[in-house]
């Protein structure tokens, strides 16, 4: 998406801050989200991320900040004046509606005459499956199915944006896999703006052109989810996403680090003093003896296509991951030592915390 | 639909047994009456016949039933009209507060309904609160009486079964997914639109449950019209009383109380199905909510 950097962005947050009582919810928030991407707001429960869903969508007003959409400040539009939809966690479909009249409902509002609302609805209809099940009433439908009938009752709408509050948090994880892609077609098809909000790291890897991760409701990274995982901003960042290790030690003047005995010099630099290496388990390699960090095997764990060997270090506060392929993996015994390198290209700093300088 | 409904559950048996001892037998005996005729000098003739209900149909006591109806029903409606936006305010409430609130709302249910009905001759006297009250404000004219009139007896029947029908509606309004309504506001309706079209037909179970209450409960009162509407003003509730405490007329008494239990049966037939049919649609909108 680095194309779409020279874009006007089509939504703005500018210094978004939300309170409740002396709490922030949202605190001083700046994001642009531009035209056609697929963005995915990412984070712990409690980091903010459903209010700032909510505040874009007009549930909420902001302590402070404004809402541009398209240049106009939204901020204090009510939520029917807003040219945005949202997809509620719980679909939100109207019970004693039929699929076809929870459709037509948005466009009844908006004084089409009849002829246009059918043909809109029709066509969302069999763009998302659902003509077969139009006479339905919400109660007559399966979880993926509702899930369905309330996306295409916000796309019928075709809005410049599309919240999704938790959309596959519902659904079995087959299903989820398959409406993760099923959900970037649309997406695609459709030439709307996604806006999306999930705790689930993977859902936003998967789908995400971009991604913000927020947590206590601060934004600490964005960035597309290749820039994310390969080079997080901070130690929550890179435990949020995907599995990471981290050893404790110091970093030299030299800009090497050093734990336990063991150094390498890591691709990005940092500043000298206590810090935290984080790298990936398929960035470590096993031996069973040679150079490296000293450590014994404590678990080994099968996945089909490779194996998670986990590796008990004095350098690691818990055992470090190291991913193998299956069938290398297959002479390796729990409680053997074997010696830890790391691929320091791959391998990131950070300035330890207070609580590691205590330890060391 | 119906988990155990089907099934007879032995738990329920005391409850059946009650009923059946002390509310269907006597009823029944008594409705049985309705086939007889009144003996010359009060007392039952075991003749069997339909001639009570024959009586029932003439416009005299037709008229009676008609115009109990008609009373009944502007209780409810008016019930409802007033009972509406006071539950739906206490739905918006702070939640810890609600139970403060619908303490409040039933509050007059906790008092004797004779005393709370004799408080309204009181206020409605054409000595009463509400005509000296009219009298401090600069009406000089002659003092309304609206005591005994139709109007008092609709008063005093809201007033006494206002407090079921704010539960009622409460009940389905307290139930109401709020995601539903934004979802409205979302799709480009304003408040107005949202609730005629969202909230006020997902909360008719609940007028309906209140609704038939009073109305039933209207057109069966005798206490409330014998109290407020004086002498010369009857209802089916009033007649049947009559039948069978000065007339002597059991049997005809109970050929008026047979038409008027059947009534209500219906009454509460057709509510019950639309509850299930609510229930239904709500159930499934909440399943994963």
């Amino acid at each position: 998406m680095t194309g779409s950097m020279t874009k006007k962005p089509l939504l703005t947050i500018k210094n978004v801050t939300k309170k409740f009582g002396p709490i922030a919810a949202v605190d001083g928030i700046d994001l642009d989200i531009y035209e056609n991407e697929f963005f995915a707001l990412l984070g712990p429960s409690g980091c903010g991320k459903t209010t700032l869903l909510r505040m874009i969508a007009g549930f909420e007003f902001p302590t402070s900040g404004a809402i541009l959409l398209s240049g106009q400040d939204i901020a204090p539009l009510p939520p029917e004046k807003r040219p945005l939809n949202l997809m509620f966690q719980s679909y939100a479909l109207f019970p004693h509606m039929t699929v076809r009249q929870n459709l037509a409902y948005g466009l009844e509002v908006e004084r089409l005459d009849k002829a246009e609302i059918r043909r809109r609805v029709d066509e969302t209809l069999a763009s998302t499956d659902l003509s077969e099940l139009a006479e339905r009433k919400p109660e007559q439908l399966s979880g993926g199915q509702k899930q369905r009938v309330a996306l295409a009752r916000a796309l019928v709408k075709k809005p410049k944006l599309l919240l999704l509050d938790e959309p596959l948090g519902a659904l079995d994880k087959k299903l989820r896999e398959r409406m993760q892609l099923e959900l970037k077609r649309l997406q695609h098809e459709a030439g709307i703006t996604f806006v999306i909000v999930t705790h689930d790291q993977e859902e936003a890897l998967v789908m995400a052109d971009r991604m913000a991760i927020l947590k206590s409701g601060r934004l600490l990274q964005v960035g597309s989810p290749e820039e994310v995982y390969e080079a997080p901003s901070d130690p929550f960042v890179a435990n949020f996403i995907g599995i990471m290790n981290f050893l404790k030690g110091r970093m030299e003047t030299d800009g090497a680090f050093t734990a336990e005995g063991h150094s390498l010099l890591p691709g990005a630099p940092a500043k000298a003093g206590l810090a935290l290496l984080a790298v990936r388990p398929e960035h470590v390699t096993l031996s069973a003896d040679g150079e490296g960090l000293a450590g014994v095997i404590s678990d080994i764990a099968y996945h089909g296509l490779d194996r998670v060997v986990h590796v008990r270090t004095a350098a690691s506060d818990g055992p470090v991951q190291v991913r193998v392929k299956a069938d290398e993996g297959r002479g390796l015994d729990i409680g053997s030592p074997v010696r830890l390198a790391f691929n320091a290209a791959k391998c990131r700093v950070f300035a330890a915390e207070g609580g590691l300088a205590a330890q060391s | 639909m119906s988990y155990n409904a089907a099934r007879p559950n032995l738990l329920a048996a005391p409850a059946v047994l009650w009923l059946v001892a002390f509310m269907i037998v006597p009823c029944a005996l008594i409705l049985l009456f309705a086939f007889f005729e009144r003996g010359v000098f009060g007392g039952i003739d075991y003749n069997l016949n339909l001639d009570n209900f024959r009586r029932v149909a003439d416009p005299l006591y037709a008229g009676i039933f008609l115009r109990s109806a008609r009373i009944a029903l502007t209780a409810a409606g008016l019930a409802i009209l007033i009972a509406y936006p006071a539950a739906y305010a206490i739905t918006r409430a702070l939640p810890t507060r609600q139970p403060i609130l619908l303490f409040f709302a039933v509050l007059p249910f906790w008092s004797n309904y004779l005393i709370r009905t004799y408080a309204w001759i009181v206020l409605l006297n054409r000595e009463g609160l509400v005509n000296n009250l009219l009298r401090g404000l600069g009406y000089h004219g002659e003092p309304l009486s609206m005591l005994y009139t139709e109007g008092a007896v609709i008063t005093g029947l809201v007033y006494n079964y206002l407090p079921f029908v704010i539960l009622a509606i409460y009940s389905t309004l307290s139930k109401l997914n709020p995601e539903l309504i934004e979802a409205s506001r979302d799709l480009g309706a304003g408040p107005v639109r949202t609730f005629l079209r969202v909230t006020l037909p997902l909360s008719l179970s609940g007028v309906a449950a209140g609704g038939v209450f009073v109305f039933i409960l209207s057109i069966g009162n005798f206490v409330t019209p014998a109290l407020l509407g004086g002498g010369r003003f009857q209802m089916v509730g009033n007649l049947v009383y009559d039948q069978f405490l000065s007339a002597n007329d059991w049997p005809f008494g109970a050929a008026l109380g047979m038409v008027l239990i059947t009534l209500m049966i219906v009454l509460l037939m057709l509510q019950a199905h639309m509850t299930a049919r609510a229930s239904g649609e709500t159930r499934g909108a909440s399943a994963d909510a």
